[in-house]
Formats: structure tokens, sequence, C-alpha cells
């Protein structure tokens, strides 16, 4: 499974379905009629059983979005998805529900978000070109070092880190999240993209010495170029990441003016209690608006990502 | 394919070239470098001394020795987080598992559509973190929630799922499964790892196509199955947004939704105990890498790796 990212979906696929029909459909001429109806029967259940599964999973989901838009009494009375009542309030009582308006939290997330994307791409990059193309002593134990390190709970140095952020006064700044990133401690994308620079022929480079370039010149006019897909798929995960992260960001940020997004809705969620289901709904709807839409022009790559190293 | 696999790989990949290329690798590692010492085992160390001391981060650190170990088993919340903790992990991920190999074994035939029911059940792994979906969770399993007004349509009368100490747990696991589709994809990618010709082979025999899942199916499936277990096991132990946010950040009703690392943060975090959650982060690590290490033992004996 090296090699998912490398190889081309589609060329997979294709190479499938050449194989794959030709004894089904040899199958099918012997079978008799009444077995061919039966298979039909079954693949229409089948697919009748996977909508419908995928729709109750979704279920919470529309529900939601549906809610957001009904008055508060109706989201306890109304488990359908159709709103017998249309209302914008909730969007506009929940976006100046907090301290700040709504749009400062989003601004603070997109910050954080913009700083670890750029730390990610580059620190992680560039500790890959090292391991996948370089030789250099001890290089085994620091790849394992490395590796070790992605499984590393964050609780176990949680602690000292807050102690030297707040030495550095980082506390309520986005610093504590966004320069680790600068200093590739998301080894994860480091493996995923040590494991697709591996796949690029050393031809190139070897070419590229030939002709007198020097390592900098290969990572950054060969191997970065080559190597858009395993950017793309660190883009779309550190993204997601970082505008899901709960537990750094409530740690580091404490100060509301600070706050990103998931701390500004956990804020919402203590000072209302339970009375203002709808306007919460309404900004969690908000939250999940950018991380959908990651999803919807990222799929290829998070399905590829998740394929070749395993991580959701 | 995974980061199990490049570990135990081990040795095997010495690279007996020349070691040329020293500087050039110090320059590209530098930032990896200094992550690692500032950021990753620098705090290692000191998270392990921190966990021999009394440390309220206003005082210098005091020297307890194993003190705050010791406490740990007389201190009756953390005992039962640890029991709470095990009781989600070890029910919730075996159930996302068995769901998320269920889907894939449906999904994998070439079939039509394969793409979108891919994503749609995908799409609940990216969302199940955030604290918006758990603030949803709390919402349908609340008293007057989703689930009830279900419920009250089949003359069912439900309760406050999230507010009773029986039911509450239940809830958080019931979001852990609903995030298969991650584990699902692997499983998928595995799937089409396997070469069609076993198959082809295995019909010509005569095999049946149950004889042909358990012999070939699942023997070259194990490897994928044991690295989504490792892998769900040691995130499910690290879960902490949905009993934060479910619970309203205390771990209740009476405790029992008090997952591990929301103790951790509670005592580190909360009232400043931060020798003490050393220690628990320091025991965490254990559990977990000692979880590991009898999962890679026991693999010898079911793990099937075809070279």
């Amino acid at each position: 499974m090296t090699d998912a990212l490398t190889r081309p979906e589609n060329a997979r696929s294709a190479a499938r379905s050449d194989v794959a029909p030709e004894p089904r459909d040899r199958r099918r001429t012997t079978r008799p009629r009444g077995r061919r109806v039966q298979a039909r029967v079954v693949s229409v259940l089948k697919h009748a059983g996977l909508i419908a599964f995928g729709f109750v999973m979704l279920y919470p989901l529309l529900w939601m979005l549906a809610s957001s838009f009904k008055p508060n009494a109706l989201i306890f009375r109304e488990p359908g998805l159709i709103p017998t009542d249309v209302d914008l309030s909730n969007y506009t009582d929940g976006w100046n529900a907090l301290l700040h308006p709504f749009s400062h939290y989003l601004i603070n997330s997109a910050l954080v978000v913009l700083g670890s994307l750029l730390g990610n791409l580059l620190s992680c990059s560039m500790a890959a070109y090292a391991f996948a193309r370089l030789e250099f002593r001890g290089k085994r134990l620091w790849f394992a070092i490395m590796l070790m390190s992605i499984m590393l709970p964050i609780h176990v140095v949680i602690v000292p880190q807050y102690v030297l952020f707040s030495q550095l006064e980082w506390i309520n700044t986005f610093l504590p999240l966004i320069v680790p990133k600068l200093l590739a401690t998301d080894a994860f994308f480091i493996f995923l993209m040590v494991q697709f620079f591996r796949g690029i022929p050393r031809e190139l480079d070897e070419a590229a010495t030939i002709d007198g370039a020097n390592h900098l010149r290969i990572y950054l006019q060969i191997m970065l170029p080559l190597s858009m897909p395993a950017l793309a798929t660190t883009a779309i995960f550190t993204f997601i990441w970082t505008w899901n992260d709960f537990f750094s960001q409530l740690i580091f940020l404490t100060r509301p003016e600070m706050y990103t997004v998931p701390i500004a809705l956990r804020t919402f969620v203590d000072s209302t209690g339970n009375s203002s289901w709808g306007s919460l709904f309404a900004m969690s709807i908000v939250s999940l608006i950018p991380v959908f839409i990651a999803f919807l022009f990222g799929q290829k790559y998070l399905v590829k990502g998740i394929a070749t190293t395993g991580i959701k | 394919m995974s980061v199990i696999q490049e570990l135990s790989r081990g040795r095997k990949s010495v690279s007996a070239r020349r070691k040329g290329d020293g500087r050039w690798a110090l320059l590209f590692l530098a930032p990896w470098f200094v992550g690692l010492a500032l950021i990753t085992a620098g705090p290692m160390g000191a998270s392990l001394y921190l966990s021999f001391t009394d440390y309220d981060l206003l005082s210098a650190p005091q020297w307890v020795g194993l003190e705050n170990y010791t406490r740990m088993f007389e201190d009756p919340r953390f005992v039962n987080s640890l029991g709470v903790t095990f009781t989600y992990v070890f029910v919730s991920v075996p159930l996302q598992l068995a769901a998320a190999l269920g889907l894939a074994l449906l999904l994998d035939k070439g079939m039509r559509g394969l793409a979108l029911y891919r994503s749609v059940y995908y799409l609940p792994s990216l969302l199940g973190g955030s604290v918006a979906i758990a603030i949803l969770w709390r919402q349908i399993f609340g008293a007057d929630g989703l689930v009830n007004q279900v419920l009250a349509l089949f003359g069912v009368q439900g309760q406050g799922w999230v507010s009773h100490p029986d039911y509450a747990l239940g809830t958080l696991m019931a979001l852990n499964v609903w995030t298969f589709g991650a584990p699902m994809v692997i499983f998928l990618a595995g799937l089409r790892q396997i070469p069609q010709m076993y198959y082809e082979a295995a019909s010509i025999d005569g095999a049946s196509r149950w004889r042909q899942f358990r012999s070939i199916t699942v023997p070259l499936l194990t490897p994928i199955i044991f690295f989504n277990l490792v892998l769900q096991l040691i995130e499910a132990f690290q879960s902490f947004t949905r009993a934060f946010v479910v619970s309203g950040g205390n771990g209740g009703p009476s405790d029992s939704t008090l997952l591990y690392t929301l103790y951790l943060y509670l005592k580190g975090f909360g009232s400043l105990e931060m020798g003490y959650a050393s220690a628990m982060a320091w025991f965490l690590l254990l559990i977990i890498g000692g979880m590991t290490v009898v999962n890679f033992l026991a693999s010898k004996y079911w793990v099937f790796y075809d070279d």
C-alpha cells in the first residue's frame, strides 16, 4: 500500500475493470434465468440497505441543519427535516451572542490554520526530503524516533509545553499553536511525504546533480513540484485537524478575544445552557462549513491520504 | 504501507551507502531537530521529572518521589476514570471496526456508486472530533432530544440519556462507532490489494464464496485489521472533546463520562496539580505503549503476512 499515493487511482480501477467483469459475464451466461433475477433483487436490496444506512448516519447532521432554521420551541418537538416555520434569527442571534461577533472567532481560527498550514508544508517537506534522499549518520535511528513521535500522546508533553510557553509569555497568543508546526512536530506528515518522495524516480535527481544542481535546488525545483498530491493531502488534513482541534486551543487560549471557533462554541454552550439550541446549532453549522467544503474539494486526497498512512 | 510496518521492518533497511550528505541533512532537518528538542523530547523528559514532584506552576516543583503514582490508585476518581476509559475503549473500538469491516466488505465489488457511499460513510469521521458534533450529540441524547422525539413516535417514553449515569457513556461510545468511516476507507484500500487471481484460482478449484472469504479475504486482510485495531485503540484512549462538551466539562453525571484525558485536564489545568497530571500522562503512555506491545506480540498468532 506504500504506492497507493503514487499510483493514479483511475489507472488502477481501469485495470480492475478490465479483469473483473470477464469471469462474471461468463458465469452469467451459463446461469439460469431465475438465478439472474435473484442476483438483481439482491443487488437492489443491497443498494436500498446501503442508502437507508447512509441516511440514518447523516440524519443527525441534516436534522441539525434543518433545526438551525427553526424557532427554539420547534427543535424539541419536530424530529422531521422540513421546518414548518423558517426563521433566520438563530443565525443573527448566534452571531452576536458572545462577547465578540462570531466572525472574530472565525478569523482567529483562520489565522491559526494558516500558520499551521505554512508550517507543516514547509518544515515537514524539508524533513521528509532528508529522510527520503539524503544519506547521513544515524539516519535509521532518527527515522525510527520520528515514526514513534507520531504515536506520542500530546498529554505527555502538554504540561512542560505550557510552562515553557508561559515563560515566553506566549499564552493567549497563537504562537504555541503555530510555532510547533514550523518545527515539524506533526511527524505524521513527514512520514506521508517520505512515502511519496520515495516514489519519485531517483533518475530525476541524478540528472539534476549532473547538471550541477545542489540539494536545495533539487528539493525546490524537482521534489516539491512533483509532490503536489502529497502537499495537497497535508494541506487538507492540517486544515481540518487544526480547525477541529480543541484540547490545545482550550489550554493555550483563555482570553475571549483570542478564542477560536471551537473554544467560542464551548463557551456558548456554557453560557446558554439548554435555552437557545437554535442559535447554538446555527453557529455549529457555521463552524462545520469550512470542514465540509474542504471535504468536498479534497476528498480524493483525503481518501488517498488515509489509505496510504492509515490515520484519519 | 504503514508506520507499523516501517517500525517492524527494523534492521532490514540498513543503507550501507556513503554517509556523505551530513551537512545537507543538518540543514533540512534543522527545524525538526529543534522541534524534537524543544517541543517533543525535552518536554517529555521534563514531564517525567515533574511526575515525581508537587508542582502548581506558581512555586518551584517539590520532589515527592513516587507519591503521585501511588496516590493515583488511592484516588477513587482516578480509578473510576480508568474503568470508564477502558469500558469506552474496549466496547466502542471493536464495534467501530466491525462496522468499518462490514461496510467495506459490502462495498468492495467495483459496485455502482462506490465513491458516493464511501464519501457519505466517511464524512462523520472528519466531523466527529469537533465541538459542533459534540454539541449536537448533547442535544440528540438529551431529555427532549431527537432520539426521544423519534422514540415518542413509536410510543416509547425515553429519558435524558446524557444525564443518566448508566447511559451517558453509551452516547459517547455511539459517537465513536459513528466515526467508522476512516478505518473503513483503510479496509477498502486493503481489499483492493488482494490480487484478483487468488479468487479466480479458487473459483476454478470450486471453492464457494464463503470459502473464498474465509480462506483468502480474511487471512490477507488480517494485517489491515491489526493496523486499524492498534491505531483506533491508541486514538480512543485519547478521546477528550466529546466527553468534555457532552458532560459540560466535568465528566458527569456522577463521573460516568470522566475519560482519562478529561480527568488529566481537570487535574493539570483545573486545579493546577501539574505534578499529578504529569504522572497521569506518563501512566497513560505506559498503558498505550503496553497495550501496543501486547498487540504486536499477540499479532504473531493471528496476523498473516504474505511475504
